[in-house]
């Protein structure tokens, strides 16, 4: 039976300090961080910052175990890295500022703490222009790519059975990654994969598609790999692994986040209840990743390791008419029910119509929608594909300003409203353990001494730090401990009422 | 190829249900066409100022 499919998404942004000559990104991380903690601050919305706890931190664990490549990625600790009270984490990684999404239950609540996230982005960018001399700003992008050979990433998570083998997770996986690129995909004029341009590739699918080399492995800022194999379950790993993909594109549009991420929830559950029968080996993954993002009009026939081929989009009507099946033999719980439904439809609306129109769907998908964008302008000032302008406009597309940003201009449509947005921002979900994490900060914040994705550590005023182990992601909801946080007058009588539950 | 045959059966009888909203989806594209003449007009208001200046110098190193 397939475990419920938790799922959390990390966002590295783009960001410009912009009219201060030289421009360090880390500086700049840092600092529209911390104008967001000290506004929230000054708001009183907030006790005192209370820091990421790296105790339990093994992003060099491999999948594939002990015997996979030693090369384990480094963890910034010095730089800000905060907990916010809707269960978030918010964090200068590498160069870029970073969101992560709290555990969510299904994949419309994603959506929502993704929208929040952004929210959460540009209240920064305000409150850090107002620190700045004047002639200075920050700019933020929400993309993967500067169009010159650099990317970072949007990462999603998926809580899965540790008992699935991991090959197996990786042939289906793969097949998804490559095929689902027809409506993940953000849209990135030219190419930067080597030897490749504006030339050969004037518009692709995706941003990410020219930055993956390998099929499977660790890394995830060189020679990058379709499979991630990050093992790192934040949860207890006997019973779990978090399935790191690296593979998507960052969405403007709601209904991209939501498809992508529920589509893969659905894939993921039928691999764990052994309902895919059909497997799509491709002869070379890494190229078909291309081919995909490569052809605007997804006619691309994709060569499979048995000699026969395949398009994206019949991979994408196998896997919806799967998951069909599965969700009437096994029912939706674990990929968020009533949610669970509306992917289904929302995942048939968008094959539909990519397969008749895909200009139909410029209210829905980001390739499309940006694609629209560049058309129009393109034949109003007949402009080649590798104009300045152009990659301007495409950029923009993606800024986070509301002001500035051509992706609310778009005409996308929305799934969240701007209440739950706002709401999303301090308050954490119901319905995971990200409830307990956010709860916690949210009373007693001064006393949280640090806190990460499966535990919270309490300075209770005693000799030792107590730490609250959260190894089970669907514990610790309202369900479970609200009423529990809510009649705790300190966290002593908390720790208290916990262990005698 | 079996499984291919069988997928195909089922994917006209998807459209067949669709056929209802086909005057609905047309309208919305052309909806669409003319909404794009606004944007444009909206987007040269909203450009950066010195867009492609920025487009030049943007680069974003220390990427995952």
């Amino acid at each position: 039976m397939s475990v419920h499919k938790v799922i959390g998404i990390e966002t590295e942004f783009g960001i410009v300090h912009r009219g201060a000559g030289e421009s360090n990104p880390v500086t700049a991380s840092s600092m529209l961080i911390n104008a967001y903690l000290s506004d929230l601050e000054h708001e009183q919305r907030a006790g005192p910052k209370v820091g990421w706890d790296f105790e339990d931190e093994s992003p060099g664990n491999d999948a594939r175990g002990p015997s996979g490549p030693a090369s384990p990625p480094e963890v910034e600790t010095h730089l800000v890295n905060a907990v916010l009270t809707n269960g978030a984490r918010y964090y200068v990684d590498h160069a870029h500022p970073e969101c992560s999404t709290p555990e969510c239950a299904d994949a419309r609540a994603i959506v929502v703490y993704d929208r929040a996230a952004e929210a959460i982005l540009q209240r920064s960018i305000v409150a850090a222009n107002r620190l700045l001399p004047q002639g200075q700003e920050l700019v933020v992008h929400k993309n993967n790519s500067d169009g010159k050979g650099n990317s970072y990433g949007c990462h999603e998570n998926y809580l899965m059975a540790r008992s699935v083998p991991f090959g197996k997770i990786v042939t289906h996986a793969t097949a998804h990654f490559i095929s689902r690129q027809i409506f993940t995909g953000s849209g990135k004029i030219g190419s930067e994969a080597p030897g490749l341009g504006v030339r050969e590739v004037p518009y692709q699918l995706t941003q990410r598609a020219d930055f993956f080399e390998a099929e499977v492995g660790l890394e995830t800022t060189l020679k990058r790999p379709i499979v991630n194999t990050r093992d790192e379950p934040h949860a207890d790993a006997q019973k779990y692994r978090r399935l790191h993909v690296i593979v998507g594109d960052a969405n403007c549009s709601e209904t991209a986040t939501f498809l992508k991420v529920g589509s893969t929830a659905f894939v993921l559950a039928m691999v764990e209840d052994d309902a895919l029968p059909r497997t799509f080996v491709f002869r070379s993954p890494v190229q078909a990743m291309r081919q995909v993002s490569y052809d605007v009009d997804l006619q691309q026939p994709l060569e499979l390791i048995d000699g026969t081929t395949i398009t994206a989009l019949d991979v994408q009507w196998e896997l919806l008419d799967r998951s069909r099946k599965w969700a009437e033999e096994r029912g939706l719980d674990s990929v968020g029910g009533d949610v669970g439904a509306k992917v289904l439809d929302t995942w048939e609306e968008i094959l539909a119509g990519l397969e008749s129109d895909p200009m139909t769907l410029a209210d829905r998908l980001d390739w499309v929608a940006k694609y629209r964008i560049l058309s129009g302008y393109r034949e109003r000032h007949g402009l080649e594909w590798g104009d300045h302008r152009l990659s301007a406009l495409a950029l923009q597309y993606h800024d986070v300003r509301p002001e500035r940003s051509l992706a609310a201009r778009a005409g996308l449509r929305r799934i969240t409203d701007d209440a739950e947005v706002a709401a999303a921002m301090t308050e954490p979900p119901v319905d995971t353990r990200a409830y307990f994490r956010g709860r916690c900060l949210q009373r007693w914040a001064s006393q949280v001494v640090a806190a990460n994705w499966d535990s919270i550590v309490f300075d209770v005023g005693q000799d030792s730090l107590r730490r609250v182990p959260m190894m089970e992601p669907m514990r610790g909801t309202r369900a479970h401990v609200g009423t529990l946080v809510d009649e705790s007058a300190t966290p002593a009588e908390l720790l208290a009422r916990l262990g005698g539950a | 190829m079996a499984e291919q045959e069988q997928k195909r059966k089922v994917t006209p009888a998807r459209k067949a249900d669709e056929v209802t909203e086909v005057p609905a989806t047309s309208e919305t594209g052309e909806k669409l066409k003319a909404d794009i003449d606004d944007l444009l007009d909206e987007i040269d208001e909203v450009l950066e100022t010195n867009a492609e200046d920025f487009v030049r110098s943007y680069v974003q190193k220390g990427g995952q």
